[in-house]
This record gives structure tokens, C-alpha cells and sequence, in this order.
């Protein structure tokens, strides 16, 4: 055998020539995401006693070009909502990804899953089954807070794989109770993640625009935590409507059909086609300083 | 002279359908005893296991094989805390140690865990106990024993089986004790030296009692009858020491 | 990393107009990663210790540029809070997902401590741990400044302060984050009395600089009120809320007080 190991396993050199090592070597290094490609614009979100709301408008975005409508709010089940900003291709990965999670959470928690699939008609449409599966982790199921932590978890690692879901996600939900206060009743849960994997909660949460317009506009509302117990569902939901007319008056990518999902112990409730309502645009008249006119 | 020739390994079967390596590694479950002899130089070996804040286990069979499959139990109950911030399923981690052992009885030039465990504790859905087998066997339980002479201890909780859902915690403690004491032999008792008990419950976290901890129990249960009703939900664990 | 989220185009996207087009890297090639895996959620931590107990602060905010993401984000972390007899807070400042990464990293290794070896881990240990703990990193770093507060095996409070990669040393007092040039230099002066001198001692090298003393708990927590009733005031990445975390031998006692939230 050749006394030098690096010349073991390869073709021997005086009958085919010399070896070429670039046939190892891959020709260019492995590559990731390194911009987002079409995206989502502002996430919205605002914590009230006994639940959140949160508001995405429905804009897909190419740059400046408006590309198509795209589903921006995201039921997880009854206790939890996903708003998500960013890349709507890793959005929809995550889709995909957390309806799986969703399927196998049910197997593993739907306690007494026997009953519920009697009591459930053959002739249930589709929906329906969907919807006593949705029903059925209801009591042990993840919580918004669980699906938080995951989700951070998730994001954190594609971040230090440096192969980053470009993604700023809100989770609006319920909190599971604190192991020792099994019986307490849900608290209303808000916390963020983005695409590094920095975790955080308020009272009120924007992505993107919707942080520098709307979280103004919302900490006005529930500066603090006292602040949340004190303002009711119909207040929120109106704060909510405001900041999405705002962010349709100053944000050039966005819509004026937006989600509007409303999360409390009774459920979620998600409509895809709310609008705009109320716009005036006589303040334009009044803004000085821009594009041609100058007086 | 007759020779046994399915019993090689675990991957074989034999022609009445029976696995006997995983037969035998239920012999070892057996092997552990209710109560040990106490021999003049060695303690009795503890046989409840604390895993996490809600849960524990007792085992029944090989120690060093309960401390490795503890080992895998905490580590997935402190992962399940980790990446969703909630309190592992005790059915979801039995099944997880019922995957690793039937793995065991699949594969060649694995060996069965030669230990039986109890898994208590309290999780989001109540109160729960388990049963795992070395076969990769696990059942829920209302009450159960495992381990040398326990089928005395489960005649005793079959006979009080109507009880336990409406038992206090301190009934509930007593009963375990006593179904521990029918599986003593005759010139045996349960001491402070040789019991411990495990208890887990709703707003309570996974504790193990030892030693003088025990003596009012052990002295209440065994000296008079008579049982203070405590209305308090509680799961108390059946011990083998 | 706010720049993705400004509603600008992407840089390899398609541009306002043709001239802010970059040009085309040669495709043969490979760009690098655009990818920036860190940010500075700002904020500050303090620790001192004395003779009896261990006192971390930190201020609650978290921001992201000139944005506040939130008022209430803790950097103090109680570790293995589950045991009654853990005497160990961790605090962190920097990338705050690295931070919250650190802090359960070492509640794992903590908590394992204890079920291998059926105690508690002692300060000491844990401080050298957390060291290796950031070294195992040396090439993708935890963004961090940690500082590690406890009590040592002669009931004395222990404080270890953190490089990012490891670094380590036991200290009486040390700052850090986004206020730390202005804390560190007011806590020199005050628990190290550097730069006070006994009166009348002298000029010169006669100077007989101040002796130091351990400091009473209510001292200590007054001047920790002070540092950041201060660094508020001349950072704007300090603010909203204190909180604080007092270990002494009863056990940790946490402490949350309000702040300028400007």
C-alpha cells in the first residue's frame, strides 16, 4: 500500500492521472435566506380583560408592487392566534409546520377522544370535524403561551443555524393557568417573536409600520398592565379598527381590507374581510413640505 | 436433557408466540423485594425516584436500570419545560419509556430493562398512575403494586378499590401503607427505616417522605384504626420500601 | 435588523428606481449572508455584594433602535427557583434572546447538578460553569454581559461578572449593559470609595485613600436606586422599571420599583 494515507481510496495516478480534488470540494458554500422576498406589513395587537385582539391588514407585498391578497391572521386553536409580519413564504412554511403540530397536539391531549368522535354525526362535513378536533385539546391542549415559547425556540435556532425564518410574529391568545392554580381562570396572553428569537409581551404589540404609528396610538390606550383590566372587549376592538385606518392613511404597503381576530375564553373569533371604514383624507390638505407644492 | 432454544436473544419468537429474554427481565422485576432483609452493613435501597416537580417513580427490579431510564425521564421532562413551558404529560412521557423498552425487545444485542415502574403524579389532566413493564407494556392504574409478594398488596387495594376516589389524602396515604404491610412476610413490619412514601397532588408538588417524616403515619395507620376525613384531592403512591 | 421591517424594499429586491439598483455581484460568485444573527435590546444591570447578602438590579426595558419593544422585559433570572435552597440569579444584558438562551442553559445545568448529585450546586461551581458554558461558544458568542449572584459556602455574597466569551472574575461590585460607563465609575466611588481620601492624611503619595466596609442592605439598595434613577435620566436605552433581586440567606427576595418610562 502507498505510505502516504492521503493517495489510500483514490484512483491510482499513473493510470488515470492525477486526482482532481476539486470533484470533492462542493463548488460554493451552502446558502440561506439572506432578505425576505414578498412581504407582510403591520401586525396589531392589544390586550383587554378576559382576552386580545389583533388586526394584520391582507397586503402581500414585492418590494413596492402589491402582489396579491394573503392571509395574515392564522388560528392555532381556540385558545390561540398567530399574526404574522415578514417573508409570507416562511409564513406559510410555519403554516404548514404548525398545522402538524396542531393535528399531533390533538392526538396526544384530546382526553376521551372516543365520546367526541360517537357523538360527532358520519355525516359531519369537513368543517365540522375540523371544528370538534379544534374543541377537543380545548381543556389541555397548548396554550397561547406554550405555542410562544415553541415558536421562540423555533426561531431562535433557524437564527443560529443562520438560516433565519424572516418572520415578526405576534401570538395573541390564552395563557394555560400556573400549574399550582390549576382552576384559575385563563389570562389574556400577548407576546412577540422575531426573527433573531427575541422574545417579548406589553399590553399592546406592533410589527413593522404598526411600531412606530399604532403602539403609540395603543399605549395610549393600556399604558400598563392595571390599564388592561380595565378596558372591555368593544374599546379594544375599536382601538384596534383606529391604528389599521392610520397605518392605511401613512403606510404605503398596506391595504384597507384587513383580518381582525378576537380571542377570548368563549373562543377565537376570526373574520378575513374587514375594511377601512370612516377614511377621510381631508388632512391631506393640510400636510406642507412634500413632492411639488411647497407653500 | 431439555434445552430451551428460542431464548438466545429478544428477536426471536418462541413457537408458542412468546419472547423469553423478555420473559426472563420480567423474573428480575421479582427479584426485587417488598422489603429487604436488612443486612448488618447495607441500607435499603431507595425505591422512589423524584423526577420533576409533578411526577415521580417506583421501581421495582434492577436500580441502575430505573436510574437510567429516571435519567431519560428527567431529561424530557425538563426539555417539555424548555420548548413549550409546560409540565410534561404523564401519560406522554410513559409512553416514551414504553417506546425505549419495546425498542429493547426488538432489536439484537439489545436487553429488556430488567425494572417495572409506577409513574405518579399530577399533570393538566389530574391525577394519574401508571404502570410500566420491561416488555414496553404500560397501563393506567387506579391502584397498583409491582415487584416480590405484591400480589397481596393489589388483593388488599382491589378490595378497597371503591374507596380511593373519595379518599382524603391521608386516607389515601394509609391505604398504601397497609397494602404495602400485606405484602411483608409474617415476622415483618413497616418501619422508618425501611418505608417511604411518595405523594403528589393538585397544588401540591412531587414530594418524597423518609425517614421520621413517616413515624406519624406509620404509627396512626398501624396502631388505631380510626381515620381523620380529609376533604382533600391527593394521589398517593404505593411503595415498595 | 429594524431595516427589514421599514417597509423599504429589500436590497436584492427590486429597487425605487434604476440607479439604487445594485449591481449584480458575478454569478459564479456565492454572496455572502446578509443575515446579522445579533441586536442590542439595550437596558443595564448592576450587582454588589457584601458581607451578608448579594444584590443584582436591572432597569425592565427592552428596545430595538430607537423603538421601546416593551416596558417589562426581567434580565434577572432566578435559577433552579424550583429548589428552596437556591441561592443563584443570573442577570444578562445585551442580545436579549441570547440572554434568555444563557439563563435557561444554565438552569438545565443547575437543575441536572442537583439530581446527579443530590445537592445544591455551590456559587463557586456554578460561576466556573457559566464560564465554560460562554467559552463553548467562543466562536458564535452568547451577546452577553452576565453577572452571577449568590452567597458562598461562608454565607459571604458572592458576585462573578462575565465577558461574553468567558471571561470571569469574583468582584465586590460591577455595571453593565448600554448605562455601564455610567453606573461603574459612581459604584467605584461608593463601595470601593475609590478617590475618597482620609481627611488630613496628607498630599502626595501620603494620601491614605478610604478604607472599604461591607455595606448595610439598606445602603446598598439605596445607592442602587440612585445608579439608575441616574442612568435614566442620561440614557435613553435605561428606563420604565427596576427590578431587583436580594440574596441573602433567607432566601431571594425580588423587588420591583417604576422608572421614568420617557
Amino acid at each position: 500500500m502507498n505510505h502516504l494515507p492521503q493517495a489510500w481510496g483514490r484512483p491510482r495516478d499513473d493510470i488515470y492521472g492525477a486526482y482532481n480534488h476539486a470533484h470533492l470540494a462542493p463548488s460554493h458554500p451552502t446558502t440561506h435566506t439572506q432578505s425576505p422576498i414578498v412581504t407582510g406589513t403591520s401586525v396589531i395587537a392589544l390586550k383587554f380583560r378576559g382576552g386580545v385582539v389583533i388586526a394584520a391588514d391582507n397586503l402581500a407585498s414585492y418590494g413596492s408592487l402589491a402582489l396579491h391578497r394573503r392571509e395574515a391572521a392564522e388560528k392555532f386553536n381556540d385558545k390561540a392566534v398567530l399574526g404574522f409580519g415578514g417573508d409570507v413564504s416562511d409564513m406559510q412554511y410555519l403554516d404548514r409546520y404548525l398545522n402538524a403540530l396542531a393535528i399531533r397536539e390533538n392526538y396526544s391531549s384530546g382526553s376521551g377522544a372516543g365520546e367526541k368522535a360517537s357523538s360527532t354525526s358520519t355525516d359531519a362535513s369537513e368543517e365540522e370535524r375540523a371544528e370538534s378536533l379544534d374543541n377537543e385539546g380545548a381543556g389541555t391542549g397548548m396554550a397561547a403561551n406554550n405555542l410562544h415559547k415553541y415558536l421562540q425556540k423555533l426561531l431562535y435556532r433557524r437564527r443560529s443555524d443562520f438560516n433565519p425564518l424572516w418572520n415578526h410574529i405576534l401570538i395573541a391568545g390564552l395563557s394555560s393557568p400556573p400549574p399550582n392554580a390549576p382552576d384559575a381562570s385563563p389570562q389574556p396572553f400577548l407576546k412577540s417573536v422575531d426573527l433573531l428569537g427575541t422574545a417579548f409581551g406589553a399590553p399592546s404589540l406592533a410589527t413593522g409600520f404598526g411600531a412606530h404609528l399604532a403602539q403609540p396610538i395603543l399605549r395610549r390606550v393600556v399604558p400598563d398592565e392595571e390599564a388592561v383590566k380595565k378596558i372591555d372587549e368593544a374599546t379594544a376592538v375599536e382601538a384596534i379598527r383606529e391604528c389599521m385606518k392610520v397605518l392605511w392613511y401613512r403606510d404605503a404597503r398596506s391595504l384597507d381590507r384587513y383580518s381582525l381576530a378576537v380571542v377570548t375564553k368563549e373562543g377565537v373569533r376570526l373574520s378575513e374581510d374587514e375594511r377601512v371604514e370612516g377614511q377621510s383624507w381631508e388632512f391631506a390638505e393640510g400636510i406642507r413640505g412634500y413632492g411639488t407644492q411647497v407653500v | 436433557m431439555f434445552r430451551n432454544n428460542y431464548d438466545n436473544d429478544s428477536v426471536t419468537f418462541s413457537p408458542q408466540g412468546r419472547i423469553f429474554q423478555v420473559e426472563y427481565a420480567q423474573e428480575a422485576v421479582k427479584q426485587g423485594s417488598v422489603v429487604r432483609n436488612a443486612e448488618e452493613l447495607s441500607s435499603y435501597q431507595k425505591k422512589i425516584i423524584p423526577i420533576d416537580s409533578h411526577y415521580g417513580v417506583a421501581l421495582a427490579g434492577l436500580a441502575s436500570d430505573a436510574r437510567v431510564l429516571s435519567n431519560f425521564m428527567k431529561q424530557q421532562s425538563l426539555a417539555s419545560r424548555l420548548t413549550y413551558d409546560r409540565p410534561i404529560l404523564l401519560s406522554e412521557i410513559t409512553h416514551r419509556i414504553g417506546d425505549r423498552a419495546q425498542t429493547n425487545t426488538q432489536h439484537y444485542g439489545k436487553r429488556p430493562y430488567g425494572v417495572g415502574l409506577l409513574i405518579a403524579g399530577v399533570d393538566a389532566k389530574g391525577p394519574h398512575l401508571f404502570e410500566f413493564q420491561p416488555s414496553g407494556v404500560t397501563q393506567e392504574m387506579v391502584a397498583c403494586g409491582i415487584g416480590a409478594r405484591s400480589q397481596m398488596a393489589r388483593t388488599y387495594l382491589e378490595r378497597n378499590l371503591e374507596q380511593f376516589a373519595e379518599a382524603s389524602r391521608e386516607e389515601l396515604v394509609k391505604h398504601a401503607l397497609r397494602a404495602l404491610k400485606e405484602s411483608l412476610s409474617q415476622d415483618k413490619e413497616l418501619t422508618v427505616d425501611n418505608t417511604s412514601v411518595g405523594v403528589g397532588g393538585v397544588k401540591e408538588d412531587f414530594k418524597l417522605y423518609e425517614g421520621q417524616e413517616l413515624s406519624g403515619w406509620l404509627e396512626t395507620t398501624f396502631e388505631n384504626m380510626n381515620t381523620a376525613p380529609e376533604p382533600e384531592a391527593g394521589e398517593s403512591m404505593e411503595v415498595d420500601s | 435588523m429594524a431595516a427589514i421591517f421599514t417597509g423599504a424594499p429589500p436590497n436584492s429586491g427590486p429597487g425605487y428606481s434604476f440607479t439604487q439598483t445594485p449591481a449584480p455581484t458575478s454569478a459564479s460568485e456565492p454572496r455572502q449572508h446578509a443575515f446579522y444573527p445579533y441586536t442590542d435590546n439595550g437596558g443595564s444591570t448592576l450587582g454588589i455584594s457584601s458581607s451578608t447578602f448579594t444584590i443584582l438590579a436591572g432597569d425592565t426595558r427592552s428596545t430595538s433602535g430607537y423603538n421601546i419593544n416593551t416596558r417589562y422585559a426581567p434580565k434577572l433570572f432566578h435559577i433552579d427557583s424550583a429548589d428552596p435552597s437556591s441561592r443563584l440569579v443570573l442577570s444578562v444584558v445585551g442580545f436579549a434572546a441570547d440572554g434568555e438562551a444563557l439563563a435557561e442553559r444554565l438552569d438545565t445545568v443547575v437543575k441536572m447538578y442537583r439530581y446527579q448529585h443530590g445537592k445544591t450546586i455551590s456559587v463557586g461551581a456554578a460561576a466556573q460553569r457559566l464560564s465554560h458554558v460562554l467559552y463553548g461558544k467562543r466562536f458564535f458568542p452568547y451577546y452577553v454581559h452576565a453577572i452571577l449572584g449568590g452567597l458562598d459556602e461562608e454565607g459571604k455574597g458572592a458576585l462573578y461578572s462575565y465577558d461574553p466569551v468567558g471571561s470571569y472574575e469574583r468582584e465586590q461590585c460591577r455595571a453593565a449593559g448600554a448605562a455601564a460607563s455610567l453606573i461603574m465609575p459612581f459604584l467605584d466611588n461608593q463601595v470601593n470609595y475609590k478617590n475618597q481620601y482620609m481627611a488630613g492624611s496628607g498630599v502626595g503619595h501620603e494620601l491614605q485613600q478610604r478604607d472599604p466596609r461591607p455595606l448595610e442592605r439598606k445602603e446598598v439598595e439605596e445607592l442602587v436606586r440612585d445608579a439608575f434613577t441616574s442612568a435614566v435620566e442620561r440614557h435613553i436605552e435605561v428606563g420604565d422599571g427596576l427590578q431587583m433581586m436580594v440574596i441573602t440567606k433567607e432566601g431571594v427576595e425580588e423587588v420591583y420599583r417604576e422608572l421614568k418610562k420617557d
